[in-house]
């Protein structure tokens, strides 16, 4: 317990600015990523129509073909895979600081952690791969 | 009482929130949690001095140690010039306040079988000292701070600085404080008050002391009629980094480290401490006392076998051979102040080391309970003098002592409240009076006075050139003149600062008035020593003298603000006095 | 010798200006910059700077220090916008200058670099740091020694990176979240409770953790990571709040698939 006193003196309270962050790279980074999640979003749109429409006909795949090819979608698309990678990049590299892994007592090297990550990754997409062009 | 005038009313407060001080407000919590304590500090407690300490704390815990053992290294360490008795209990309470503070949560380095690890110390003949790598004091302050926080009883006034204590009728009822964050200046009372202010090294220009080592409480108690006690007695710790005066701690040279003049020579074998060997022994050479390794420092510097630097003449101390694993283990923190303050590594690179003021075994008079002979004054750790450390403390003790006598001072200041009677109201007039004095003396004055930095400059130099670590009759007087005029000039110091916010302007000439007290007693005590003892040495009087000064020295303040000295018998139990053996 | 650091020798190569944060209370409406020229030496930290301006050139100026050897925590402040511990930030680390030294941010301001820290010493408290255990044996008066608690080297390691923490505020200067919402308990209190959560000894995991799943615990954290960047003891609290946040989740998914009595 300490003795309050904030009230006895007459403080300055600095006001933060709406463009805090834009002051440093760091933070503009995290807004970056902050902001990624609404591409991740998108893709997650985009996938599920494009899901939708294969099980639906050939048309309705073509359809959606035609609309993908349009240039706004694909300049969204070229966005949003910028904003997918750097939402990767970003993620993958916090992951150390969550997740305390440890091997035999020692604690797990960040590096290590990391490109388990981006293996697994590669893996996964590989998987995909084969998948779609068996 | 009028309001304004009284900030709070407490059963106990205690002035200081380091080690001492922390453990002293818990110590009162536990044994009754009815009393209302209270912890007054010029800076939050995690800010105490406490934090800095890095190499360890003794108490005996390993199966081959034994309580006799460690009182021996105290008593021969402190020249003989330590109370036997207060020693016995230090040294057997030692190892359960060590085992509290684990207790409480201290992360100390583990063996791997889990028990506790201890390593060694100088002019420890054991291995006894429990460390948390090279951080001791941080964790140590730590974890009695956040232990504190669970006790809701205990209040704390942050950031107040105390400048006097409050007495009538031979008794202490409280304090006039400074607000630093609001600049109020109001009175704080108490049934019993506890000093656990810490050392006074910033009295010298060259120390490991943090800025707030200002020798606050010992000042408030000789003021208020409080004798000091033996305060010739000024610990120089041998190694200090040049220019900042940080700290390297003595447990480099209890992992193995060397000190080395110029030539690389490992010259402490020629100062009667011993033989060099490749690993460390207990109680020689490197692991010698602090006060004959300083002394050692100064002969090198005589012969010309010390290397130069910018701030004058340094050692190395060489730890390349320990390694960069054992560095990283267990001296982490060295190796991150070389990187960062002399741009060194040390597991490649000497270090470069010299002598620098570190700790007051001199302090406020106190018996075994921590009780002053003022009434209802209590005082621990540095501040205090019980004394156990005599004339040449021993690394590793001060962090214990702390604990051991922060706990007894502040049971038997409990103790005193709940027998203690209401506050008389005579107080208010002379809490009133101190709030004008400090109005009227300080910040209504002019501001073309004298210079605070200037009178502290001029301070530090004289007690450098008067107290050193060899120290002779006409010098030390000249240095009490000096000190004297210094006193009259302060008289007339100036404010600038009118803000009454956190107006550190006025702490610093309240500070620098303190130091200027202390630095006085020390002065008058090493001119009335007419020996060599410990870190007291007198080269007009090179020898130690049992038949004259086998005592303790009293400063007392003279009405017309002058010390007075007086001598008070050693306790002598079990050890009779005799030569101090290292390395032989 | 830095309380005068004036009067030493030692490398010499001009002078290099201050851009320091003047604010009065009881006179400013609002704090300005006030500019000082210190000499630039190799040896000299902001904090010597400062100390400079305060014993030669302006005694009113006001800020805290003590140790000036990086473990008290006093003197943070924001150098050139990143929080720092000014006794560790060197000068010539800016050259040619000028340095902006202002108060840390996202506390209010006192007086010139001096910041009012009372919330944290608040929030402090209610995240628990101590130990907490039903069997304590209470060494205190009479109890008698019952040996430590004990604990590996190890079990040491596991928490120890976040019993590094010196209070030094830099973290919280350095969060946006603590920035834009004050209840936020942030960095460094969230990483004195795992500090403790980790310790073999405690056994008060769960009372923290009602405490921090609170909207204004964990989840106030949006990870931007500058805590950890910042921290001068490498302490790392955006990853203890990471982890706790892992394990609130948990206590989440738990309390929904079992009943109470199970967990």
């Amino acid at each position: 317990m300490s003795t309050p006193r904030a009230t006895e003196v007459r403080v300055y309270n600095r006001p933060m600015s709406t463009w805090w962050w834009t002051r440093r790279r760091t933070y503009f980074v995290f807004v970056m990523r902050e902001l990624s999640s609404i591409f991740v979003a998108w893709f997650v749109g985009f996938l599920l129509a494009f899901v939708y429409s294969v099980g639906r006909s050939e048309a309705a795949y073509q359809d959606f073909l035609d609309w993908a090819a349009t240039p706004w979608v694909v300049v969204i698309n070229v966005i949003a895979a910028a904003f997918l990678a750097l939402h990767v990049v970003t993620w993958f590299s916090l992951t150390p600081q969550a997740m305390d892994v440890r091997i035999g007592g020692q604690k797990a090297p960040a590096a290590a952690i990391i490109a388990s990550q981006y293996v697994g990754l590669a893996v996964v997409s590989a998987f995909v791969l084969w998948l779609v062009t068996r | 009482m009028s309001d304004g005038l009284i900030r709070a009313a407490h059963d106990v407060l205690i002035v200081g929130g380091g080690g001492a001080g922390l453990r002293a407000a818990i110590a009162i919590a536990e044994t009754n949690p009815q009393l209302d304590v209270a912890v007054i500090s010029k800076v939050y407690p995690m800010r105490s001095h406490t934090v800095s300490a890095e190499g360890g704390a003794a108490g005996v815990i390993a199966d081959d140690d034994s309580i006799d053992e460690h009182i021996y290294d105290t008593i021969s360490g402190s020249d003989w010039l330590g109370d036997q008795d207060a020693i016995e209990a230090f040294v057997n309470e030692a190892p359960r306040e060590l085992l509290q503070l684990e207790h409480w949560g201290c992360p100390w380095s583990r063996q791997p079988n889990g028990h506790v690890a201890v390593r060694a110390f100088g002019g420890m003949k054991k291995k006894r000292t429990w460390f948390a790598a090279d951080k001791t004091g941080f964790h140590m302050l730590h974890s009695l701070f956040q232990t504190t926080l669970k006790y809701r009883e205990v209040t704390r006034h942050d950031e107040w600085f105390v400048t006097k204590l409050l007495v009538d009728d031979g008794r202490v009822h409280g304090v006039v404080a400074v607000d630093l964050f609001s600049g109020k200046i109001q009175a704080i009372t108490a049934k019993s008050v506890v000093l656990c202010t810490g050392g006074c090294g910033k009295v010298f220009p060259f120390t490991t002391n943090a800025n707030i080592n200002t020798g606050d409480g010992m000042s408030l108690a000789y003021r208020a009629g409080a004798p000091l006690k033996d305060m010739e007695f000024v610990q120089y710790h041998p190694t200090g980094l040049p220019f900042t005066g940080i700290l390297i701690t003595e447990a480099t040279r209890a992992e193995g480290g060397w000190l080395l003049n110029k030539d690389g020579y490992r010259y402490l074998q020629d100062y009667d401490l011993g033989k060099p060997t490749p690993t460390p022994e207990l109680r020689s050479m490197e692991l010698g006392p602090r006060d004959r390794l300083s002394q050692a420092f100064v002969h090198e510097v005589e012969k010309g076998r010390t290397a130069d630097s910018p701030w004058g003449p340094i050692v190395h101390l060489d730890l390349r051979h320990l390694g960069a694993d054992l560095i990283d283990t267990k001296l982490p923190f060295v190796r991150e102040l070389c990187l960062k303050y002399e741009r060194i590594d040390p597991v490649h690179e000497l270090i470069p080391v010299r002598p620098v003021v570190h700790y007051m075994m001199g302090g406020v008079h106190t018996d075994i309970d921590g009780a002053t002979p003022l009434a209802g004054l209590y005082a621990a750790g540095e501040t205090a003098c019980v004394s156990i450390n005599g004339a040449n403390r021993l690394g590793s003790n001060s962090l214990p002592e702390c604990l051991v006598f922060g706990a007894r001072a502040g049971r038997a200041a409990a103790e005193f409240a709940t027998t203690a009677g209401p506050v008389p109201a005579a107080i208010e007039a002379q809490a009133a009076d101190e709030v004008r004095r400090l109005e009227r003396d300080l910040l209504g004055k002019d501001s073309e006075g004298e210079s605070t930095s200037a009178i502290r400059d001029e301070m530090q130099a004289t007690m450098e050139d008067a107290a050193g670590i060899y120290r002779t009759g006409p010098a030390i007087a000249k240095g009490l003149d000096t000190l004297r005029e210094l006193q009259e000039r302060i008289g007339k110091v100036g404010i600038a600062d009118t803000s009454r916010s956190f107006n550190t302007e006025l702490l610093a000439a309240l500070e620098l008035a303190n130091m200027l007290d202390i630095g006085e007693c020390m002065l008058q005590s090493a001119l009335q020593r007419e020996e060599s003892r410990g870190a007291h040495q007198r080269t007009d009087f090179p020898d130690r003298d049992d038949q004259r000064f086998l005592t303790h020295q009293l400063v007392h303040r003279n009405d017309d603000g002058t010390p007075r000295v007086e001598s008070l018998p050693v306790t002598i139990t079990r050890w009779p006095p005799g030569e101090r053996v290292y390395g032989r | 010798m830095p309380s005068n650091p004036g009067s030493n020798p030692g490398s010499n190569s001009g002078s290099i200006r201050l851009q320091v944060t003047r604010y009065r209370p009881e006179s400013d409406s609002e704090p300005r910059f006030q500019e000082y020229d210190v000499p630039l030496r190799k040896e000299w930290t902001v904090l010597d700077g400062l100390n400079h301006v305060k014993n030669e050139v302006d005694t009113t100026l006001s800020f805290r220090w003590s140790c000036r050897m990086g473990i008290c925590g006093s003197c943070g402040m924001n150098v050139n916008g990143d929080p720092k511990l000014t006794c560790a930030a060197f000068l010539d680390d800016y050259a040619p200058g000028p340095i902006r030294v202002e108060p840390l941010a996202n506390f209010p301001v006192v007086r010139d670099l001096v910041v009012d820290i009372n919330d944290f010493m608040e929030k402090l408290p209610r995240v628990k740091p101590w130990i907490i255990r039903d069997d304590d044996a209470l060494l205190d008066g009479d109890g008698e020694i019952d040996g430590e608690y004990l604990q590996t080297p190890e079990e040491l390691d596991a928490y120890k990176q976040f019993s590094m923490c010196i209070n030094c505020m830099l973290c919280y200067a350095a969060c946006p979240v603590y920035g834009l919402d004050p209840e936020f308990m942030g960095p460094a209190a969230i990483a004195l409770a795992e500090r403790y959560d980790l310790d073999s000894r405690d056994h008060g995991a769960r009372e923290r953790l009602d405490v921090l799943i609170e909207h204004e615990g964990v989840w106030g954290c949006t990870f931007v990571g500058e805590c950890t960047r910042v921290c001068p003891n490498h302490v790392d609290p955006a990853g203890a709040i990471q982890r706790y946040k892992v394990k609130a989740a948990k206590e989440n998914v738990m309390a929904f698939l079992l009943p109470r009595g199970a967990r």
